[in-house]
């Protein structure tokens, strides 16, 4: 029996877990897909908002603007890479200074520290603004994270202080007794006193399985360009368009690995899993970007891709017991600004919610941080060489384009949460996110997967369950 | 820091062929860096024949090629380190490299040839739209796996692109059981040698589609269809010429680009080949500085990336000999009407001996037609052609003789004949 089973190890169930794994609790985190955050938590827009724009006295405006403040530690503790880099909103016509005057005070009341500037202070901060800028919004808290190691390094931490973590586990039925669930699986029953529903874009899914509901989580569509990194000086700040009714709108920021993003568009889709681009939206998403931004270099583009938004039909996100249990709590519909309310959404859910229906008695055996990642290219020549030293393979670069060692895959592979797939690999390290694109290093990092599990390179999983790279081995006889 | 004469970085045929050919003409400080754990670069894939051709008088297979190098460069003892990784160079041709055994090292070079090669477009580049699934992989990517790994990569294989690589796995995938079902070309001309036309697709009855492209990628996991459709002139679909195809694989060959992202912190400057601007010894911005090879553009064959190596190591001696001085006088060449690129970009004809050579590539297929070499506004040179086509590179050698002035532009086109 568990006391807390969690549904979906996107980047919600990862920061609950972790904020559970604190107290000594018998928890378990149940992720459908091969990976943990592998979904809406791995394709977003990476950016830590401020909170400038969330409608006052909102759950979203609430846990944005507290979760934000709680990255600086939170990252230093989980070794994640995250910068205050600061966002711009900007106006490109008079009439729109107003907007920006709205946002500012809709910002104070939100507690949102941000400054007007007019059009030649924000031409100077970031001078591959468009010549038509008017001035801008100013929110210096607004920062940049790397989201893939976010949710990783979370449940890591999580793991090593004892929670339990099943992968490509799907829920598919929940039975309530009257001390307990029995949550079904389609590998097998668990038996569980409570029961977090992080389950995202499945989360009205889920939750629909224990009551009615009267809502519904839509999948909406954003679609992005990456560019490469680039050897000159590009855009140093996130950059928004003014916010509509779509959302905060197609946004031009670096990332935590010195690329670039362009995007997203907004659409809404029929399908949970329709992670599909197509040329008129990314075309528009161009058009979008080249109003606010000049000379954005397409010509660098190294992917596109998509992802889905939660979206809740309550417009904020939905948090708190289920309407007729109490040992069911729901964390969803957290779309945009989830990933900044993310730290503040585990404490709200376990301060308020959790507490109130479970002893909560501290684990002094478990840590907040986990063992910090060395990579010999972030390092001083001196250091880096003392590691490679004392271990040979942080000398040996896997992915050229960006400076990936074995000595980083193999420490990745030796940590507590499972690495199943090439991409899972490529999303911890980088390794295949350059300008080749894994052209060069796939082969190899294929390689030392299939020797790292002793499975034949036709086992090795791209990602999802058949994403097989390799089909058949043609010379099986000759060997 | 260790001081070296000559560091080439990239043992590959063009790494080989300038570290011998500096050997042969006196010098002996010399270190090729490799990161794989063989010297000879792509060469070690290209299981199929047709090398060396114009090097050796004979068609060798890719590893027989590379051996004929290395076995070179072993008699000639130049030194050179295996798995060992440039992450740096910097503008006073100061080379990092990492490996395993040694860690971070640098090595102050006197000269520098840069012969690192070039690597596939992928479908990030191109931004097929669609799926994101596995199975879609570049053609070399498939060709290493197959030839050196000894796996398939799938059994029913639609090709994107119609460069040689491309072909070449068509037909080589065919006889290894898969079912090749087209090959498709956003042009409406074909990317690849005639010869790769002919005995890769034709022979075999793979159809090429020409102004076609993929228009949609389907599948969750794994590629299950391809949507092509075609294309007008500016590459916009046309609406209903859509044909699905069922496949496990979708191959990209699309085009090659020099791999130089390592040459970017030096603050040299690049060509729209994506290789660095050279003169007329091969020399970057940067003095001693030198580049060669598919890092400098995109070769049709080997025997030629060898030769261009070879004038490569020439340069780097002459460097080191304090003979190429880079005066005031330069020539800048302009490719202009139907050129995509020329080598070199620019030109000290003072330095020259007595011909130069220059190389490009025309922008589309043309027929009958004048090439036009005008200095300073003088036709200095004009050759007639019946025929041109972007897959096969140029090379026209003009005397030294013809340029009166040592300063000026030299702009090259293409004169169609009304």
């Amino acid at each position: 029996m568990f006391d807390v089973l969690i549904i979906g190890g996107g980047v919600i169930g990862a920061m609950i877990a972790r904020e559970i794994s604190f107290y000594k609790l018998n928890t378990i985190v149940i992720e459908k897909e091969n990976d943990v955050g592998n979904v809406t938590s791995m394709a977003n827009s990476a950016i830590v908002h401020s909170g400038y724009d969330p409608e006052p006295n909102t759950l979203k405006a609430k846990l944005n603007v507290l979760g934000n403040s709680m990255f600086d530690e939170i990252a230093s503790d989980l070794d994640v890479t995250f910068k205050r880099i600061g966002s711009l909103t900007v106006a490109l016509e008079e009439h729109q200074l107003q907007i920006l005057q709205d946002l500012e005070k809709r910002s104070k009341i939100n507690g949102v520290d941000v400054k007007l500037l007019d059009a030649k202070q924000t031409k100077e901060l970031e001078p591959c603004l468009s010549d038509d800028v008017k001035g801008s919004l100013f929110a210096t808290t607004a920062g940049i994270i790397n989201p893939f190691t976010l949710t990783v390094h979370a449940l890591e931490n999580a793991i090593n202080n004892g929670v339990k973590l099943s992968l490509g586990e799907e829920v598919i039925n929940i039975i309530q007794n009257d001390n307990y669930f029995d949550v079904i699986t389609n590998k097998k029953t668990y038996q569980t006193k409570i029961i977090i529903n992080c389950a995202g874009l499945f989360g009205d899914k889920i939750h629909s399985l224990i009551e009615p509901i009267d809502y519904s989580i839509n999948p909406r569509k954003g679609e992005y360009f990456v560019l490469a990194q680039l050897p000159y000086n590009f855009v140093n700040h996130t950059i928004f368009p003014l916010p509509s009714s779509k959302g905060k709108g197609v946004l031009v920021s670096p990332t935590t690995s010195n690329n670039f993003l362009v995007g997203p568009s907004s659409e809404w889709v029929n399908e949970k899993d329709d992670l599909s681009t197509d040329k008129p939206t990314l075309d528009n998403v161009k058009s979008q970007a080249k109003l606010m931004v000049k000379n954005i270099p397409f010509d660098q583009c190294i992917r596109t891709f998509a992802g889905l938004r939660a979206t809740p039909s309550t417009h904020d996100f939905i948090i708190g017991f289920a309407k007729n249990n109490n040992h069911f709590i729901n964390a969803i519909g957290i779309e945009s600004p989830g990933l900044a309310s993310s730290p503040a959404i585990a404490k709200y859910v376990v301060d308020e919610f959790l507490s109130k229906i479970i002893h909560l008695e501290i684990n002094e055996n478990t840590s907040k941080t986990i063992k910090k990642r060395l990579s010999p290219s972030k390092m001083d020549k001196i250091s880096a060489n003392e590691l490679i030293k004392n271990n040979p393979s942080y000398g040996k670069i896997i992915c050229n384009c960006e400076k990936v060692t074995l000595g980083e895959i193999e420490d990745e592979l030796s940590r507590s949460v499972p690495l199943n797939s090439v991409k899972a690999l490529k999303k911890r390290t980088r390794a295949g996110f350059g300008k080749c694109q894994g052209g060069f290093c796939q082969p190899l990092v294929l390689s030392i997967l299939a020797k790292h599990f002793n499975k034949p390179l036709t086992d090795i999983l791209y990602d999802k369950d058949f994403s097989n790279i390799v089909k058949e081995e043609t010379k099986k006889e000759a060997k | 820091m260790r001081n070296c004469n000559l560091v080439i970085v990239g043992g590959g045929s063009a790494g080989m062929a300038a570290g011998c050919k500096a050997y042969e003409l006196g010098e002996r400080d010399i270190l090729i860096l490799e990161k794989n754990n063989y010297l000879g670069g792509i060469l070690n894939q290209c299981i199929h024949n047709g090398f060396g051709i114009h090097e050796f008088k004979s068609e060798l297979t890719g590893p027989e090629f590379m051996t004929r190098f290395s076995d070179k460069v072993k008699q000639y003892n130049i030194e050179y380190k295996l798995n060992s990784t440039v992450i740096n160079i910097s503008e006073d041709k100061i080379i990092t490299y990492s490996n395993e055994q040694e860690g971070i090292v640098d090595i102050q070079a006197k000269a520098i040839i840069f012969t690192t090669g070039c690597y596939e477009r992928n479908a990030g580049a191109i931004q097929i739209p669609g799926d994101r699934p596995s199975g879609i992989l570049t053609a070399g990517q498939a060709q290493l796996y197959l030839n050196n790994y000894g796996y398939l990569v799938g059994k029913k294989v639609f090709i994107l692109g119609s460069g040689d690589i491309g072909l070449i796995m068509a037909r080589r995938m065919t006889l290894e059981g898969a079912k090749v079902i087209g090959v498709a070309e956003i042009n409406p001309y074909s990317a690849g040698l005639n010869r790769n036309i002919q005995q890769c697709l034709l022979d075999l009855n793979i159809p090429l589609y020409l102004s076609h492209t993929v228009k949609q990628i389907i599948g969750k996991s794994h590629v299950e269809k391809i949507v092509l459709a075609k294309v007008d002139e500016k590459f916009n679909f046309i609406p209903g010429t859509e044909i699905e195809f069922e496949c496990d694989t979708l191959l990209l060959s699309i085009g090659l680009i020099p791999y130089t992202a390592l040459l970017s912190k030096t603050g040299m400057t690049f060509s729209k080949t994506k290789g660095a601007n050279i003169n007329q010894a091969m020399e970057t911005d940067i003095p001693g500085i030198f580049s060669a090879g598919n890092a400098l553009h995109v070769h049709d064959v080997v025997d030629y990336v060898v030769a261009e190596a070879k004038e490569a190591a020439v340069g780097a001696i002459k460097y080191l000999n304090g003979q190429l001085n880079n005066s005031n006088n330069k020539i800048d060449i302009i490719p202009s009407f139907g050129i995509n690129y020329v080598i070199p970009q620019k030109l000290y004809i003072d330095e020259v001996d007595d011909i130069v050579t220059f190389k490009f590539r025309v922008n589309k297929p043309y027929k009958d037609i004048n090439i036009l070499f005008i200095f300073n506004g003088e036709i200095i040179k004009k050759i007639y052609k019946t025929a041109i086509i972007p897959s096969e590179m140029e090379m026209i050698n003009i005397s030294k003789s013809l340029f009166k002035n040592n300063n000026g532009q030299l702009v090259i086109k293409i004169e169609e004949k009304k």
